[in-house]
């Protein structure tokens, strides 16, 4: 019967075509070389709808180098942030990365770096970037002798506050810590939170710990604890850990910071209520150029160098780093070509970060030629003047320990650790490694 | 006339398909290849790479049953199960709740169908949105809740996700907030099913309202309270979404249930054989519950009306 055929016909195709779905994402992605073009897929994390001005930017740099090199055209795709972090890794695991994209540096490229995901990029540093980068940046991104990321941001991390407030309440911002709980009392007496807070996040409580720790134990005590060639039982670590809750104590930061993701504290202090907030310079365009801000608050907002502590320590010593850089893929079938696109990029991201995009690039930027609100030609000022910059200790850890030290910060934060259980706990941590 | 010898042809071709083997496991494999795909498959794998050492992405070390091992002496984990079981116990309770309330809906008040459009509209939401709603209302200082309790003269309202203490509860009442909707529609579709006769009966034997809901109605859809059971009860074991977003799992922990551990290991602390682990074990704990579970709410008679 003829029914029976065209049942066993439709079921076949049926099935057929499920297994023919299973299998399309595979073909048709290297019909690129038969026309003598050379493609390079570029992935980044600057989507339209989140980061226009840097989406913007980026785009303008790939026309021109596509203009200036013809048979290269630059394949895009933009994710968000956290779908980047996942995707890369689910592309790496099936050796499917993409011939440029970007990394974070430290402790996040060691997975990619060890299971020779990534190309070393020395060669194309040494011949196209000499003496581009801010000193200590790419040097973030080496791993055993060799370079693994170019890197495109750099924040240091400052105390914003808002002068307003301030001076509503006839208070002096303060320049060492003393004057800092000083601070903090006279604004607590007239019930207004001190501190904005988002602890949730854990990396900001850390920005906290590690400023303290610079200032009792100078700029090497930490990055010596963390690749053990000292020890978090340093007395000024566990001093800055007994800081810390001295300030948790004497409600420096807003109720509940341990339940507060960064972005609501952050909107406390632009809502003014909260005046002082410790954050890194890619919030700058939020008191700068953002028109989106009220531009009273904007003009009322001031920045200063964290304080000393006890007398000690040096205020041109800063908590930071870079952030993302580009990396170029070791499986790459068209890596010359990617080497060279990234050197390109990295130095017209250089050029025109700052002023289109408001991000502080890592290459050295020469403020004098630029038209730039006055707070980004200090923080430019400030950066030339550092002595030294600390790698945000989250990032310098390798992640296992990282999560570690921010369970640990939210615990020390929240008075459930001692300074010397918080010490003991990153020792047995990087003791395991 | 015609129609049923239309009816009889079509029966007998599918009695014929139906005899083929061939063909019955043409039909099965379309959905058979999708299940094992997306669910088998991976799950054999994960239990595998819970056999390695592997950072997810270089190369993987086999190391045996040790990430095992140390998931059951992880303190951390037995923390996190603890969670997740404490939240089974307030899903399973709050079930009575909603009996209660579905049997006050299904009674024939006014309004009954506005109300249980109400109930639902939790179900409507997604996770995300439904956690940022709530970091709304427990705000510590701009909070409706807390802005509450201090225009009724409570000094110190507590700074409900950041206090380790409370943040648990804080969280357990969104989490059933949002599935009310769901087990008072299961419910009340069961409610409806019952016959309107049998309750007339009841009341002809001068039996009370209450003792209608208790004696009639509740042992009628027995069978159904207890696939609600399981439901709660498995659903809150591998509960994650709510919880990454308003917490993720902290402070310190104090909120950390067995999936949000499991995504932190293996995403977080680039720990993917370990996490791969922990995975597992949350499979065979599931398991093992959703049996003794079935186990004990099962009914041996069927109920037919």
């Amino acid at each position: 019967m003829g029914g029976k055929k065209t049942l066993t016909v439709l079921s076949s195709a049926l099935a057929a075509s499920l297994l023919l779905t299973a299998c399309s994402g595979s073909g048709s992605e290297d019909a690129s070389s038969a026309s003598g073009e050379t493609e390079v897929k570029f992935m980044h994390l600057w989507p339209e709808g989140s980061s226009k001005k840097h989406y913007d930017v980026v785009n303008e740099i790939i026309a021109e180098y596509e203009a200036e090199n013809e048979g290269v055209t630059i394949d895009l795709e933009v994710l968000s942030n956290e779908q980047y972090k996942d995707k890369l890794r689910v592309l790496s695991t099936s050796g499917d990365l993409p011939d440029v994209g970007m990394t974070w540096a430290a402790g996040f490229l060691e997975p990619y770096v060890g299971g020779n995901m990534f190309a070393p990029l020395d060669d194309v540093i040494e011949e196209e970037l000499s003496d581009a980068f801010v000193p200590g940046t790419a040097e973030a991104y080496a791993l055993d002798g060799a370079t693994y990321g170019l890197p495109l941001e750099l924040n240091i991390v400052s105390l914003y506050y808002n002068n307003a407030m301030f001076e509503e309440y006839g208070i002096a911002p303060p320049e060492t810590y003393e004057e800092l709980l000083e601070v903090v009392d006279a604004f607590n007496e007239e019930g207004i939170q001190p501190i904005a807070l988002g602890n949730r996040d854990a990396w900001t409580g850390s920005l906290w710990y590690m400023y303290l720790a610079d200032r009792l134990g100078g700029a090497d005590t930490l990055n010596k604890a963390i690749d053990r060639s000292g020890s978090f039982e340093d007395p000024a670590l566990v001093e800055a850990a007994a800081k810390v809750q001295e300030l948790v104590d004497r409600d420096a930061f807003v109720n509940g910071f341990n339940g507060l993701a960064d972005e609501e504290a952050k909107s406390m202090f632009m809502s003014e209520q909260a005046p002082m907030y410790l954050i890194a310079t890619w919030d700058l365009p939020n008191y700068t150029t953002n028109e989106s801000v009220p531009q009273e608050f904007r003009d009322s907002v001031d920045y200063m160098n964290f304080p000393t502590v006890d007398g000690e320590g040096d205020t041109n010593s800063f908590v930071g780093g870079p952030g993302v850089g580009l990396f170029v893929a070791e499986e790459s079938e068209v890596k010359e070509e990617a080497k060279d696109f990234a050197a390109y990029f990295v130095k017209a991201w250089g050029e025109q970060a700052v002023e289109k995009a408001g991000v502080i690039p890592a290459t050295k930027v020469d403020a004098a030629s630029l038209d730039l609100p006055q707070m980004y030609i200090d923080i430019l000022d400030e950066l030339n003047n550092a002595s030294n910059i600390t790698l945000f200790a989250d990032v310098q850890m390798s992640p296992d320990t990282a999560q570690v030290h921010l369970d640990s910060i939210q615990a020390l934060f929240g008075n459930e650790m001692t300074p010397e259980e918080f010490a003991k706990a990153h020792e047995d941590a990087l003791s395991k490694e | 006339m015609s129609l049923s010898i239309f009816q009889n042809m079509g029966l007998n071709a599918m009695n014929k398909v139906m005899s083929n083997k061939f063909h019955i496991a043409l039909y099965i494999a379309p959905a058979l290849l999708l299940v094992s795909v997306l669910v088998f498959i991976p799950l054999i794998l994960s239990g595998y790479y819970g056999l390695m050492d592997w950072d997810g992405i270089g190369a993987k070390t086999f190391i045996g049953l040790e990430n095992y091992i140390t998931g059951i002496q992880d303190s951390k984990f037995w923390d996190s199960a603890l969670h997740s079981f404490l939240l089974a116990v307030f899903s399973t309770l709050s079930l009575a709740i909603y009996l209660a309330v579905s049997i006050i809906l299904a009674s024939k008040i006014k309004g009954a169908d506005l109300l249980r459009k109400i109930y639902l509209i939790p179900m409507l939401l997604s996770s995300v949105a439904i956690a940022q709603l709530w970091i709304k209302v427990y705000n510590p200082s701009s909070g409706i809740l807390n802005t509450f309790l201090r225009s009724i003269g409570i000094e110190n309202p507590p700074n409900w996700l950041a206090d380790p203490t409370i943040v648990l509860f804080a969280i357990f009442i969104p989490i059933l907030w949002q599935y009310a909707g769901f087990y008072i529609l299961i419910y009340y579709a069961a409610l409806k099913n019952i016959p309107e006769s049998l309750i007339e009966a009841a009341r002809i034997d001068g039996a009370t309202p209450f003792q209608i809901a208790t004696r009639i109605k509740l042992p009628l859809i027995k069978e159904v309270v207890s696939v609600t059971i399981v439901l709660a009860i498995v659903g809150s074991l591998k509960y994650f979404d709510l919880i990454y977003v308003m917490t993720a799992g902290g402070p310190n922990g104090a909120s950390e249930v067995m999936a949000s551990y499991m995504y932190k290991l293996a995403f977080n602390s680039y720990n993917f054989g370990y996490g791969s682990a922990i995975g597992f074990l949350l499979l065979i704990i599931t398991m093992i519950v959703t049996v003794v579970v079935r186990k004990v709410t099962a009914t041996k008679e069927r109920i037919e009306y």
